[in-house]
C-alpha cells in the first residue's frame, strides 16, 4: 500500500514540478539573503549596464571608477556595457529577465524597475544591504569611504522606495530647466521674472510670432521661429498637473490622468500649437538646436542637457554659421504658482539584479555602493547639469570649488551647465516624483502622448474640442493599456489557465490520498491493538 | 513612303514604351498627388502618394521607416504603420500607396503617421550623380533621393578628444562596433560629413566594412540616400575606390 501511495505521490508531483519550473520560460530565483561575510577567496564577474550621453568624459569616469574599484577588490571584475538610451537598457533588461541573463548592476529609472519586479525575485531589495554592519552603507568592512544612509539626500533615496522596499539607490539627479534667450525676450520689451509663469511664457511666445512685411519674424529677422519648445512632453503634463494640484495617479496605481484639468491644459496647448508659438521635440527637433540658432525663446530640456544649450555651448548640432549670439538665462520650468514652485526630480538610479549566488550579489552591491563615493559622484555630476546624490559629495571642497568657478571657461566650467546644477541644488525641496507601480512607465508615456497628439492635430487643422478630447482619452488609454480607474496590474485576471487548474487538482488529490492513507493506517493500528 | 511612315511609327512606339518603362514621370492613380504636388503641399497637411520602396531602415513595434522614390522624387516614410509580415514584403522596387502627413524634423521633410497599401508595379532608382550640386542650394531639391558622389577625398574627422581619424563610431567617437559611422569627405576644398546609418546598413554590411577600412586621403565614389539633419547628412550605402 505504501509503495502504491508513494508511486501515486510521485506521479502527481512530477508534472506539478515540471509545470512550475517551466513557468514563463525562466526559473525564479530564491530570495536574496545577504551573506554575513564576503567570500574573498573566490573571483566574481559583475556586469554593469550604464548610460552615458555620448559624452566621452562620462565614459571615462565609469572606466576610472571600475579601475579604482578593482584595485580595492582584485577578486571582482566589472564589465561595462554602455548605452545612450534608457529605453534601450529597459528593453534589453526585459528581454534578459526571461533567460536569467540580466546584468548584475544596472543604471535605470524606478518606473522601469517596477516592471522588472513582475519577474519573481528579479531585483534585489536593498534594505537589508543598507543596514548590513560590515558591507552596508558606511559599513565597517568596506575598503572605501561609503556614505551612511543619512548621507544620501533623503528625498533622492526616497524616490527609490516603492512596494515597501528600496529597490535602487540614486546615482545622479537632475530636473528640467527653461533655457531662455534673454537677449531676444528683453528686446521685445519684457523683463524676465525670477520664476517664469505659464502665462508669461505663453504671452511672450505669442508676441514673438509677429512678422514684418517680408514675412520674417520681427524678433529674429528669420523665416523660422518656434518661441516655446518642450523636449519631454510627459514631464510637461506631469508637472503642470502637479503644479495645479490635479490628479495623475494614486500610489497604488489607480490611473487618474484622464481628468478635467488635463482636458483644460490640453486646450491651452492646442491654442498655442495652432499659432505655431509652441512645439515639441517629437514634432520639430531638439529645443537646443532652435535656441542656439536664435529660433526659439524658451527651450525646456533636462539640466542634464545643459552643455547643448546656449550660443557658446560646448556641444552643438548646428553649424557654426547658424549660431546666433545671445545671453542665456537658466530658469525653473514655468509655474502656475510662482510662490510654490514644483518641478520634477529625475536622473539615473542603480538597481541590482538577483543571482543564484548570494556572494555574487554582494559583490554587485559593493560596486554599486562604490558609485556613491565622493570622487565618482563629483566627477560625474560635473559632466552635465547633474547634482551629486550625497551630502558629502555636495559639500566637498572639490565640488564647492567647481561651482564657484561658474563661467571661467566654456567647457568644464560652462556657465549654463553650472547654473543648471545650481537650479536643482536651490530647489531640491520643490522637486517631486510620480508614484512607481507596474504600469507607471506606460502612464508617463500616455501623459506625453496627450500633448503630442493635441499639438499635431491642431497643426493639421483638425477640430480640437471636447469631443476630440473624449476620443483622445479613449485612444491613448487604449494604446497604453490603461484602464479608466486602475492599472492592468489590479484588473481581474480572468479564469485560471488549464495548467494551473490541473496542478491545483493534482495537489488536492495528493492531499486526499494522504488523508485516506492516514485514516486507513489509524484503522489498522486500532485493529492490531484490539487483536493483541 | 508607307514603309517610311510605318518605320517612323514603330520607332515612336518603341521610344514611348522605353520612356514608360524607365524614365519620364509617374502616372498616378486617381486621388494621388504627383511629386510636384507633394513638394507644393504645406507642412502638416495630409498627403497621398504612390512611390516605390528603395531601402528599409528599421521596423519596431509595428512601425517601419523606409526610403522610397518615384521617377520624379523621393519620400522618406518615418514610423509608418506596418506589421512585421508586411515589412517583409517591402523589398526594393515594391510599389506602395501611402497616406500620411507631410512633416519636417530638423530640416528633413518626411511623411509621418502614415499607412500604406501594396500596389502592382516595380521601380528601382539609379543613383543620381549630385557631386556638382554639393554646397549649392539646389542639392536640397533632391532630398531623400538615391544619389551618387564621385571622386571625393576622405578627410580627417575629430573625436571628442580632438584626435583625428578616418571615421568615428557615433558622431563624436564615443560609440563602438555596430553604432553609426561618421566620416568626412571633401571636394574642391569643402568638407562634408557623411554617415553610415547602422539600422540601414549594419556592421556586417559591405559599406560598414568599407568605411572602417578608409584612410585619410583615399579617393572614393559613394552612393546613398540624401537624408537631412540640420543640413545635408547622406546615409551612405556604398563606398568604392574612385574610378
Amino acid at each position: 500500500m505504501k509503495r502504491l501511495l508513494s508511486f501515486l505521490l510521485i506521479l502527481m508531483l512530477v508534472p506539478g514540478m515540471l509545470l512550475l519550473s517551466g513557468c514563463h520560460g525562466s526559473r525564479s530565483l530564491p530570495d536574496f539573503v545577504p551573506p554575513e561575510q564576503f567570500d574573498e577567496s573566490r573571483s566574481y564577474t559583475v556586469t554593469f549596464w550604464a548610460k552615458n550621453d555620448t559624452n566621452r568624459t562620462q565614459t571615462r569616469i565609469y572606466e576610472q571608477a571600475i579601475a579604482d574599484f578593482q584595485a580595492l577588490y582584485p577578486n571582482i571584475t566589472v564589465n561595462l556595457r554602455l548605452y545612450t538610451d534608457y529605453s534601450k537598457i529597459y528593453n534589453d533588461v526585459i528581454t534578459n529577465i526571461s533567460t536569467n541573463t540580466t546584468p548584475n548592476v544596472c543604471i535605470t529609472y524606478p518606473d522601469h524597475i517596477a516592471t522588472y519586479l513582475t519577474g519573481s525575485g528579479t531585483v534585489v531589495p536593498l534594505d537589508e544591504l543598507f543596514d548590513h554592519p560590515d558591507y552596508g552603507l558606511g559599513g565597517a568592512a568596506l575598503r572605501f569611504s561609503s556614505p551612511r544612509e543619512g548621507d544620501v539626500v533623503p528625498q533622492f533615496l526616497a524616490e527609490c522606495a516603492f512596494a515597501d522596499h528600496h529597490y535602487a539607490i540614486p546615482f545622479m539627479r537632475s530636473t528640467e530647466a527653461c533655457y531662455v534667450n534673454k537677449t531676444f525676450v528683453e528686446a521685445m520689451g519684457y523683463t524676465l521674472p525670477e520664476i517664469l509663469t505659464w502665462d508669461f511664457v505663453w504671452e511672450v511666445s505669442e508676441a514673438a510670432m509677429a512678422k514684418d512685411s517680408q514675412g520674417n519674424f520681427r524678433v529674429n529677422g528669420q523665416k523660422v521661429m518656434i518661441p516655446f519648445i518642450y523636449k519631454s512632453t510627459d514631464n510637461m503634463m506631469i508637472q503642470m498637473l502637479r503644479q495645479k494640484g490635479a490628479d495623475y495617479s494614486t500610489p497604488e496605481g489607480d490611473i487618474l490622468l484622464f481628468n478635467d484639468t488635463t482636458r483644460e491644459l490640453l486646450h491651452t496647448v492646442a491654442e498655442h500649437a495652432a499659432t505655431g508659438a509652441f512645439s515639441t521635440f517629437k514634432i520639430s527637433s531638439y529645443p537646443g538646436n532652435f535656441l542656439n540658432a536664435g529660433q526659439c525663446l524658451f527651450a525646456v530640456d533636462s539640466t542634464a542637457g545643459a552643455t547643448w544649450m546656449g550660443s557658446k555651448a560646448p556641444l552643438m548640432d548646428i553649424s557654426a554659421d547658424r549660431v546666433v549670439d545671445f545671453e542665456t538665462a537658466v530658469l525653473p520650468i514655468p509655474q502656475f504658482d510662482p510662490q510654490n514652485p514644483r518641478m520634477i526630480s529625475q536622473g539615473p538610479s542603480i538597481c541590482i539584479f538577483n543571482k543564484a549566488d548570494p556572494q555574487e550579489v554582494l559583490a554587485s552591491w559593493l560596486f554599486a555602493q562604490y558609485l556613491l563615493t565622493d570622487g565618482v559622484q563629483t566627477a560625474y555630476a560635473e559632466t552635465e547639469g547633474y547634482v551629486p546624490v550625497t551630502r558629502s559629495a555636495q559639500d566637498s571642497q572639490a565640488y564647492r570649488d567647481y561651482l564657484s568657478r561658474c563661467g571661467e571657461d566654456d567647457l568644464e566650467h560652462y556657465d549654463v551647465k553650472i547654473r543648471a546644477s545650481r537650479l536643482l541644488l536651490d530647489h531640491v525641496g520643490d522637486t517631486f516624483v510620480t508614484p512607481v507601480f507596474n504600469g507607471s512607465a506606460s502612464l508617463r508615456d500616455a501623459a506625453g502622448q496627450l500633448i503630442e497628439n493635441t499639438a499635431k492635430s491642431v497643426r493639421r487643422k483638425e477640430t480640437v474640442d471636447d469631443g476630440y478630447m473624449d476620443e483622445l482619452f479613449r485612444d491613448v488609454s487604449s494604446l497604453y493599456r490603461l484602464g479608466s480607474g486602475s492599472t492592468g496590474a489590479r484588473k481581474d485576471l480572468g479564469p485560471l489557465p488549464g495548467t494551473a487548474v490541473f496542478l491545483l487538482a493534482a495537489l488536492a488529490a495528493v492531499w486526499i490520498l494522504l488523508l485516506i492513507w492516514w485514516i486507513l493506517e489509524r484503522i489498522r493500528a486500532r485493529k492490531r491493538e484490539k487483536g493483541s | 513612303m508607307k514603309k517610311t511612315i510605318a518605320l517612323l511609327l514603330c520607332l515612336l512606339l518603341i521610344l514611348a514604351l522605353a520612356a514608360g518603362c524607365s524614365g519620364g514621370s509617374d502616372k498616378k492613380s486617381a486621388g494621388v498627388m504627383t511629386y510636384a504636388e507633394y513638394v507644393a503641399a504645406d507642412l502638416d497637411s495630409k498627403v497621398v502618394i504612390e512611390t516605390y520602396v528603395q531601402a528599409k531602415q528599421s521596423w519596431w513595434e509595428d512601425k517601419a521607416t523606409v526610403y522610397t522614390q518615384d521617377k520624379d522624387g523621393a519620400y522618406f516614410l518615418y514610423n509608418m504603420a506596418c506589421s512585421e509580415a508586411d515589412y517583409a514584403k517591402l523589398v526594393p522596387g515594391t510599389k506602395i500607396k501611402v497616406t500620411g502627413y507631410k512633416s519636417e524634423w530638423s530640416g528633413e521633410v518626411e511623411i509621418t503617421d502614415a499607412t500604406f497599401e501594396i500596389e502592382s508595379g516595380k521601380y528601382v532608382a539609379k543613383a543620381l550623380d549630385v557631386t556638382k550640386l554639393l554646397g549649392t542650394d539646389d542639392l536640397i531639391k533632391h532630398q531623400n533621393e538615391f544619389v551618387a558622389f564621385k571622386g571625393m577625398t576622405v578627410e580627417p574627422i575629430q573625436d571628442a578628444d580632438g584626435k583625428e581619424a578616418a571615421f568615428l563610431y557615433k558622431w563624436n567617437g564615443t560609440g563602438s562596433e555596430g553604432d553609426d559611422l561618421y566620416f568626412n569627405v571633401s571636394l574642391d576644398g569643402k568638407t562634408y560629413n557623411f554617415t553610415v546609418e547602422s539600422y540601414l546598413c549594419d556592421k556586417d554590411s559591405d559599406v560598414y566594412k568599407a568605411v572602417k577600412n578608409l584612410k585619410v586621403g583615399d579617393k572614393i565614389d559613394l552612393e546613398g540616400f540624401l537624408y537631412w539633419y540640420e543640413g545635408v547628412n547622406p546615409h551612405i550605402t556604398s563606398v568604392k575606390t574612385a574610378k
